[in-house]
């Protein structure tokens, strides 16, 4: 069964289209992370999901149901905010009841549900406590919390993490990941972290511009991107681009190569370049280099390598492992196996 | 204060001019307070001096309690300016939430129109206004004075409040819509108490204008069951003797209740339960 079916969804702000034709389906139990440039629509299409923004033609599906005019709190979703967005003058418990409150639930259905979330949040010491006096980790669990209590269909989660500093942001993930496991609920997750984006998702769908670009598990995009957008977004470093006549013709404009991807050699390998700079980061060296015709290519070596800027290198690859593009971006040939 | 960024000299030098400032600003009602308990004779022979046992003399509160129906003007200005304020406030607020909130057609247009009458002073309308209070048979009442007043104070209100609410959150709103509140709800739960600030802002600065009228009761309610307090004082200024006496204990008595409310405004323009609820 399908939690959410999108068909053909446009939405306006008068005369500016953020949204263009958007389908998509996810699947029940899954984990679906929208990425994409900022500015691209992932909020508004989110909260065309939920309900906060009319979609301007199209239909929303939730639960094999058409929901273009239910009420969002009649959706059977719920949603996390980038900003937390817990009620100021309630307490966590108060936060974390009120739309089962406000669902009628009898109070004792109410006390159990959220003393099961605040138990797999570790919340229970703050439970008297006002959003005011929690830490911003603390705050953005209760916001989890308040979503968590009302067992919906359908999670949706505005970079929820992008608050919150490295160490915590990492456990969150964790926290995040866990969660969707033990509820198997179907959830979408919307971020700029593309770690965050393959680590937590079955499925991500990559927008650009209000459309979307392409559709499918982390490692099919990655080692399968359809266009340049897509292979410039996964990876990091990302994806080398040179113009495709320097590494030998074909008909192609574009040759993409990830910097994993690129040995230096000793003598020989297809191209010369000069070494511009070298990031060390202990387990990884980045080595930026220039081509003779004037591009800048990144190299990703495993380990530490004792590389001087300025010094002149030869660099080879496999062909198995390059992409060509055409003048619009689009892939030609599919030359990785997976 | 942060102690790191105190430097002794300025704290004195900021504290020196508000002390200055505030005995300035505070030396009319004081001298007020003072001649309010004196003998006539010792008002106009040392107008600066305390009152002793000599020149002690609670003549001027006798005279305003015995003339005149004190209490009741007291009442009449009381219930004008809270219920105007009231109605400021919720009129206000409520205009101000669907301008920041909704989007519609002429949504900016209603917006310039309805800041309009800041630039506008009502009193041009008076006869106009005293007009239509006739032929409401509305003259004499207290309704006719909250009505001036509610549409004097509602075009500043709207204009400062619908600012502030567009600074509210957008996710707050729509958690709470999530969360199954209607819209009356949001209003009154969410959005409210985080523009308390603004919203004794906007009160306090009403709130004197009203109290200190004298054009609109004069115009509209002079009639002696619904005079105020400002209207019930003018009796002791007549054209050729005045009562300085009652005149100063009726304005003393006049400074209470408007401190009363400010204190209650105040206390709400400081409180800040708002933090950390938004980052
Ligand atoms: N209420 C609105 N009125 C007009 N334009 C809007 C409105 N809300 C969003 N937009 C526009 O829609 C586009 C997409 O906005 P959206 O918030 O969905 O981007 P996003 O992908 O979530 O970006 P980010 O990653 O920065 O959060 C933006 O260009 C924005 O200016
Ligand atoms: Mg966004």
């Amino acid at each position: 069964m399908t939690a959410l079916t999108l068909k053909n969804v446009c939405k306006s702000f008068g005369k500016v289209e953020v949204l263009k034709n958007i389908d998509l389906t996810v699947d029940e139990g899954e984990f679906v992370v929208f990425v994409g440039p900022s500015g691209c629509g992932k909020s508004t299409l989110l909260r065309v999901i939920a309900g906060l923004e009319d979609a301007t033609s199209g239909t929303v599906d939730i639960g094999g149901t058409v929901v273009n005019n239910v009420p969002p709190a009649k959706r059977g979703i719920a949603m996390v905010f980038q900003s937390y967005a817990l009620y100021p003058h309630l307490t966590v418990r108060g936060n974390m009841s009120l739309g089962l409150k406000q669902e009628k639930q009898p109070k004792a259905e109410v006390e159990k549900r959220v003393a099961e979330a605040s138990r797999m949040l570790s919340l229970d010491e703050y439970l008297e406590r006002r959003p005011s006096e929690l830490s911003g980790g603390q705050r953005q669990r209760v916001a989890i919390g308040r979503a968590i209590v009302r067992e919906p269909e359908l999670f949706l989660f505005d970079e929820p993490l992008s608050n919150l500093d490295a160490a915590l942001r990492m456990n969150t993930r964790i926290e995040i990941s866990n969660l969707h496991k033990t509820l198997s609920a179907s959830m979408i997750y919307v971020t700029h972290d593309q770690t965050e984006a393959m680590t937590l998702a079955d499925k991500i769908v990559v927008l650009r511009d209000g459309r979307v670009e392409q559709v499918g598990s982390p490692m099919e995009l990655y080692n399968n991107p359809a266009n340049q957008f897509v292979a410039s977004f996964l990876g990091s470093p990302s994806m080398n681009f040179i113009s495709a006549d320097t590494v030998g013709g074909s008909s192609a404009d574009t040759f993409g190569i990830r910097p994993e991807h690129i040995q230096l050699v000793e003598a020989g390998g297809r191209l010369d370049a000069k070494v511009v700079h070298v990031e060390r980061l202990g387990g990884d060296t980045n080595v930026i280099v220039r081509t003779e015709a004037g591009q800048d290519l990144t190299i990703r070596l495993f380990g530490q390598h004792a590389v001087a800027v300025d010094t002149t290198v030869h660099l080879d690859f496999d062909d198995m492992h390059s992409f060509l593009f055409n003048a619009e971006g689009q892939r030609i040939g599919s030359a990785m196996a997976a | 204060m942060n102690k790191a960024r105190r430097n002794p000299a300025n704290v004195f030098a900021a504290h020196g001019i508000l002390i200055l400032y505030t005995i300035i600003a505070l030396f009319p009602v004081f001298v007020i307070l003072i001649n309010s308990f004196k003998t006539r004779k010792a008002i106009f022979r040392e107008p600066l001096s305390l009152p002793d046992a000599d020149s002690f003399s609670l003549i001027g509160y006798q005279t305003v309690f015995k003339q005149g129906d004190f209490f009741l003007y007291f009442q009449n200005s009381m219930i004008v300016t809270v219920v105007s304020l009231f109605l400021v406030l919720l009129f206000g607020a409520m205009a101000a939430f669907a301008l920041a909130e909704y989007r519609f057609k002429g949504n900016t247009l209603m917006g310039l129109y309805l800041a309009l009458g800041i630039m506008i002073p009502i009193r041009i309308g008076t006869v106009a206004i005293l007009e239509l209070m006739v032929s409401t048979g509305l003259v004499n009442t207290l309704m006719a004075l909250i009505l001036v007043y509610t549409a004097q104070g509602l075009p500043l209100a709207v204009f400062i409040l619908s600012e502030f609410m567009k600074q509210v959150s957008d996710d707050l709103k729509n958690a709470g819509r999530i969360d199954g509140l209607n819209e009356y709800t949001i209003f009154f739960r969410l959005v409210l108490p985080l523009v308390r600030p603004a919203m004794a802002t906007v009160a306090v600065f009403n709130m004197i204008p009203i109290w200190n009228d004298l054009w609109f009761p004069l115009i509209l309610a002079p009639a002696e069951g619904t005079k105020t307090l400002t209207l019930g004082s003018q009796v002791f200024i007549g054209q050729f003797v005045t009562d300085w006496n009652a005149v100063l204990s009726a304005l003393s008595m006049a400074i209470l209740p408007v401190m009363i409310l400010y204190i209650i405004f105040s206390r709400q323009l400081i409180r800040g339960i708002t933090s950390g609820a938004v980052k």
